[in-house]
């Protein structure tokens, strides 16, 4: 089976763990995480170098942080399926005792995760710092970063894009995942954030858009061409065009299922538009 | 007294101080600043170590975060800015990225208290040493002199874990041995005593010394602890005294809801309920003045103190 099949087959079983996971606890953020699938299949598997098992410093190894950690369900399935931690313990999300926390830590000792975030804006902040470490360490490696576009109304990013320009980090690639939704609504709405593509460019980064961010190729080469600008004195931003949502039609083009759960009936009718292709957990 | 003031010197000094023997000894320090290089002391650390030394400029939540991300790699770093800037306008980012995620920052807090002065109440944070103490896995240490400063600066390097170190801008006595070994946790026992506890932190331990001596002179026998370690307290120290004294008066440059003293009467509460008085500020923000006026008029010196000890004594079975 070619590459891009396999990858693909990752992301629609993704999407059913992502719908099984929130669906269980009657909670969670199907919506943005859904809107994700592509992405995260892409830097797990297709993009980031890894070293086998986990170690928090990562030294020779490419980092992700997730700033919006609420798509904790898309983070979680693909460190599972990425061999991060056994698939199984997807059916711990957000119960008692579990590592699997509504929003992702370090606090409980899940592999894959070096940072807790959930309080938004923070991550890029991070991903910085690492990125900074890496320089010392003389480590070539790439620090990735998501980040919500509704996220972006946290004043510490802009310090943190003010900064990564300024001081030329330009082993970070932050994405942005520009589904136009947040809680209360469309983000124009909510707090119009303007053309964010002149922002970014207007505080000295090197900006590409993926415009088609739910289709597996153009996710795979937008984040290669991004990896192609590494180490040219600008950090690089990718604006993530995708759909909240995506792959469960009922779900799509609305910020109505940012933090809810599909009842019984609805999930039956997500799975049957995501069959099964690895297997379930 | 057994103490003699070798020439006063602010703590903030006794921190850079011991950053430069940090950038001299430990490859994993690195440091952060908010523009407040000279406020903070720093120069010194940069020029060794440039390549070692982070300038954000005025914002402290991007500061904590970078801090968070540069242990991802190994790094001891050390944040320094004023201690109202370095924790009430950057809780949440200490809360999330550093103190629950287990980050091996060191957040090291400059113009702490009252004694800031003339800057007034805007930069007069008493609130500190709550917050800190609140979050979970958080050790906060408040030094009371330029040698003990540059011990613990030494010292926390080598402890794994999020640290709030709390010092301040004037000169004041330095009055602890150069030598001596700075252990976290551990209370320093610096004058004994008969008739009463005091146990005090920061700036206030000097006080505290003047105190006893002039309590020396009315027949009291003052017993002085020096806690430069306010979470995790030390317990067995303050009870071993008050078991002894049975009465204790607590000093500190902060707010008495939060600070030491909330932390000394939970132990004594609930293993040896104890008379206690507190020296502190009385829930209020500070106002401009020079250190000197505001400790006056605040209640946190000298005479305070004795005060203090006069009417815990009456409270005393």
């Amino acid at each position: 089976m070619p590459k891009l099949e396999e990858l693909q087959d990752l992301v629609q079983q993704t999407r059913r763990d992502i719908l099984r996971m929130v669906h269980k606890v009657n909670s969670g953020h199907p919506g943005g995480s859904l809107g994700c699938a592509e992405f995260f299949v892409a830097l797990y598997h297709e993009i980031m170098q890894l070293n086998d098992g986990f170690d928090m410093d990562g030294i020779g190894e490419d980092l992700f942080f997730l700033s919006n950690g609420h798509i904790s369900p898309v983070y979680y399935s693909v460190l599972a399926r990425r061999g991060y931690f056994p698939v199984d313990e997807l059916n711990t999300f957000r119960l008692i005792d579990s590592r699997l926390q509504g929003h992702p830590t370090t606090h409980e000792g899940l592999p894959g995760v070096r940072i807790a975030s959930g309080s938004l804006g923070q991550g890029m902040s991070v991903a910085i710092g690492a990125a900074l470490a890496k320089k010392l360490n003389n480590d070539n490696h790439i620090v990735y970063s998501l980040h919500g576009d509704g996220e972006l109304q946290e004043g510490q990013n802009w310090e943190a894009i003010m900064y990564a320009s300024g001081n030329k980090v330009d082993n970070l690639i932050a994405t942005v995942d520009l589904n136009g939704q947040q809680i209360d609504g469309a983000t124009d709405t909510v707090l119009p954030m303007g053309n964010l593509k002149e922002k970014f460019e207007a505080f000295g980064w090197d900006v590409l858009e993926v415009e088609q961010g739910n289709d597996l190729q153009s996710v795979i080469d937008g984040l290669k061409e991004a990896k192609s600008r590494i180490g040219k004195g600008k950090p690089v931003c990718i604006l993530l065009h995708t759909v909240m949502g995506n792959g469960v039609d009922f779900m799509m083009h609305t910020h109505a299922w940012h933090g809810k759960a599909p009842n019984d009936e609805q999930l039956a009718i997500g799975l049957e538009q995501n069959a099964e292709t690895l297997g379930d957990y | 007294m057994n103490y003699t003031n070798q020439g006063n010197n602010d703590t903030r000094s006794g921190f850079g101080a011991g950053m430069t023997e940090l950038g001299r000894t430990n490859p994993k320090v690195v440091a952060l600043c908010a523009d407040l290089i000279g406020s903070l002391k720093l120069q010194q650390f940069i020029d060794e170590n440039p390549e070692r030394f982070f300038q954000v400029g005025i914002a402290e939540a991007n500061m904590m975060g970078i801090a968070a991300g540069l242990t991802i790699g190994g790094k001891i770093p050390f944040t320094g800015t004023f201690a109202n800037f370095s924790t009430g306008r950057v809780y949440d980012q200490i809360r999330q990225s550093i103190a629950y995620s287990d980050k091996n920052v060191k957040i090291c807090a400059s113009h702490a208290g009252l004694t800031l002065g003339e800057d007034g109440a805007t930069h007069q944070i008493l609130e500190d040493i709550g917050l800190m103490k609140m979050l979970p896995g958080m050790t906060v240490i408040n030094p009371c002199d330029y040698n003990q400063t540059k011990a613990a600066t030494i010292a926390i390097a080598d402890h794994h874990g999020p640290v709030y170190l709390r010092f301040g801008r004037p000169k004041v006595a330095n009055f602890t041995p150069v030598d001596q070994k700075f252990e976290i946790g551990k209370a320093l026992m610096l004058q004994e005593g008969t008739d009463v506890t005091i146990v005090a932190t920061g700036h206030m331990v000097w006080e505290a010394l003047l105190a006893a001596e002039a309590l020396e002179t009315e027949g009291i026998s003052a017993e002085v602890i020096n806690i430069h370690t306010i979470k995790p307290l030390d317990d067995e120290a303050i009870l071993k005294s008050v078991k002894k004294t049975s009465c204790i008066v607590t000093a500190e440059e902060h707010n008495f809801l939060g600070g030491l003293g909330e932390s000394v009467a939970r132990v004594l509460t609930t293993q040896h309920p104890t008379p206690q008085e507190f020296v502190a500020t009385q829930d209020t923000f500070g106002e401009s003045g020079t250190p000197a006026q505001l400790m006056e008029k605040y209640g946190l010196n000298n005479k305070a103190i004795v005060a203090a000890v006069h009417r815990v004594l009456q409270r005393k079975r």
